[in-house]
């Protein structure tokens, strides 16, 4: 007989930053619907914007995130240049630079923790320990050019705040070229791995209509076909003079996913070493003043999407309205399709795998039958998901040496 | 023929002000009565992406703003509906053309107070389930 079961995942997990809530209803091993509760970290930071001066508004949306620290107040500093005319007339050349390096070692930190994760979720620790490791270098040069490991402080409208001094350029370059044979170790596991290939491939797969009717952005799109990454199509800071492909996979499951990301820290990494060697002499500040009336709206490439802010501002000093909508918005809204019709210990990753910041705990409780009431918490869905892995790695050695 | 001018010939005289600030930002003004038709054909026949939604309250009454951009030529379009009833503001819902425009209309209606004519699933999304009822706080104080 089967029992139609509520695995409720979250909404606190001590592993990952922002809680949300997912209940999964499952029959047997296989789930068959999904609920999504999110708000438990909304802190009103729209409505708190509206009583900022333009000026310190940068500061508060950079704590929306700690991940994407650099994108928020990356897109917000877009729109308030956009009601000014443009970026690309007001601020100056050498700030354009030094606000693309800042968002690209962004992309690298942050799609570092997400393959750690990834790994740990789907039982490789060794992964783990590896890409967080190679993690904290990164945060090292964020330390060394802004002062700040999270929370940079770089953005303003009109330019940045802190130059990158000469003496530091060595020392960033010397990061990107460590990080390189890491990368290549990791994009070696996930192209030769069997284990790792019959554990991602064809799970929680999105198809590219799927991706389209959602809106999905970012790697969770373009894993699945879909062409699009706002650095390219609408060019900020200096992207648009620098050589760098945007990476598309077609397939839509989490192996596509896991590749995709894999693949743009190698762009990511060419991207800075580029702005390091092109990055010209000069002023890094525009110096605005007043901030006339108008709407404007400001769109940056987020590790994980399209990040999109909108300010109305009436001639005052503060915005009028404010705005913000992130990636994961639109991305954690397709485990409504993704997860369901795979198994709970697919679900872990599966929902991990748009790079929410997503957490997990509590319990299962079964609906019917008291005497088979099974209490489960996040550690032991975690466990589920590496017990898989482990027996998928003793089936394919399955009569060959280890 | 771009995009800009398809949506022009499509809409013709529903377009009610078209506003190009620059070539990358389109913003025009519809009626509400036409926004299910307008979505609908720039969703699913121009193949634009729906990237977000903007509700702002003014004097004259709330403003909703469709952002939706056109990848491949980077420009982005905005539609913009005004609902003069301050007191019972109600718009079509677009979820039911694409799933993803969901979320974004749950957080408009609890936050701002907009209602949704067909809207599926209009339940709380960020809010807690004890906040007040008819409390929208992204509303204009006084």
């Amino acid at each position: 007989m089967s029992h139609r079961v509520i695995v409720p995942i979250g909404p606190y997990h001590p592993l990952q930053e922002e809680p949300e809530f997912f209940q999964l209803y499952v029959d047997g091993e296989n789930v068959v619907d999904i609920d999504i509760i999110i708000g438990y970290n909304h802190r009103g930071i729209e409505k708190l914007s509206e009583s900022k001066h333009f000026d310190q508004v940068p500061y508060l949306v950079e704590r929306i995130c700690g991940i994407c620290s650099s994108s928020h107040p990356y897109a917000y500093v877009l729109a308030m240049e956009d009601i000014l005319g443009g970026e690309i007339n007001i601020v100056p050349e050498r700030a354009l630079y030094i606000r693309t390096i800042i968002d690209e070692l962004q992309r690298i930190h942050s799609h570092l923790l997400w393959l750690g994760l990834a790994g740990h979720f789907i039982g490789y620790n060794t992964v783990w320990m590896w890409a967080w490791k190679y993690r904290e270098p990164v945060l090292d040069m964020f330390e060394m050019t802004t002062g700040n490991r999270n929370n940079y402080a770089m953005y303003k409208i009109g330019g940045v705040r802190r130059d990158i001094k000469d003496e530091d350029i060595p020392a960033l370059k010397k990061m990107l070229d460590e990080l390189a044979p890491a990368l290549d170790l990791f994009r070696g596991a996930l192209s030769d791995d069997p284990v790792i290939k019959a554990r991602l491939k064809g799970v929680g797969t999105l198809t590219k209509q799927q991706a389209i009717d959602f809106c999905l952005v970012g790697p969770t799109a373009r894993a699945s076909g879909v062409n699009i990454d706002v650095r390219r199509d609408e060019p900020y800071g200096v992207f648009d003079r620098l050589d760098w492909n945007v990476i598309i996979e077609i397939d839509g499951d989490i192996y596509a996913k896991t590749m995709c990301r894999v693949l743009e820290l190698y762009e990511s990494a060419s991207i800075i070493r580029q702005c390091l060697d092109k990055i010209p002499k000069g002023e890094i500040d525009a110096n605005i003043k007043d901030i006339p009336a108008g709407n404007g709206i400001g769109r940056v490439e987020a590790p994980r999407g399209e990040c999109f802010h909108y300010v109305l501002s009436d001639g005052t000093n503060r915005p009028v309205r404010h705005k913000i909508r992130a990636p994961s918005f639109m991305n954690v809204a397709s485990n409504k399709v993704s997860c369901v019709g795979g198994t709970i210990s697919d679900a872990t990753i599966t929902l991990a795998a748009v790079d929410p910041c997503y957490c997990c705990t509590e319990r299962v409780a079964v609906l019917s039958g008291p005497e088979d009431k099974k209490i489960m918490n996040g550690w032991d869905l975690i466990k589920l998901s590496q017990e898989k892995t482990e027996k998928l790695k003793r089936e394919l050695s399955d009569g060959r040496p280890q | 023929m771009n995009i800009r001018d398809k949506i022009k010939e499509r809409l013709g005289a529903k377009i009610v002000v078209w506003d190009e600030r620059s070539t990358r930002r389109i913003y025009f003004t519809i009626k509400k009565e036409d926004l299910i038709e307008t979505v609908e054909f720039m969703f699913r026949q121009l193949g634009l992406r729906f990237s977000t939604a903007t509700a702002i309250d003014t004097p004259q009454g709330f403003e909703l703003l469709y952002h939706f951009s056109w990848d491949p030529a980077g420009e982005f379009y905005t539609v913009k509906v005004l609902l003069t009833d301050k007191k019972h503001p109600r718009v079509d819902a677009i979820t039911n053309i694409f799933p993803g425009a969901e979320w974004m209309e749950r957080e408009i209606w609890e936050l701002m107070g907009i209602d949704f004519a067909g809207h599926p699933n209009l339940k709380r999304l960020l809010l807690d389930d004890d906040w007040p009822k008819e409390d929208y706080p992204l509303r204009q104080k006084g």
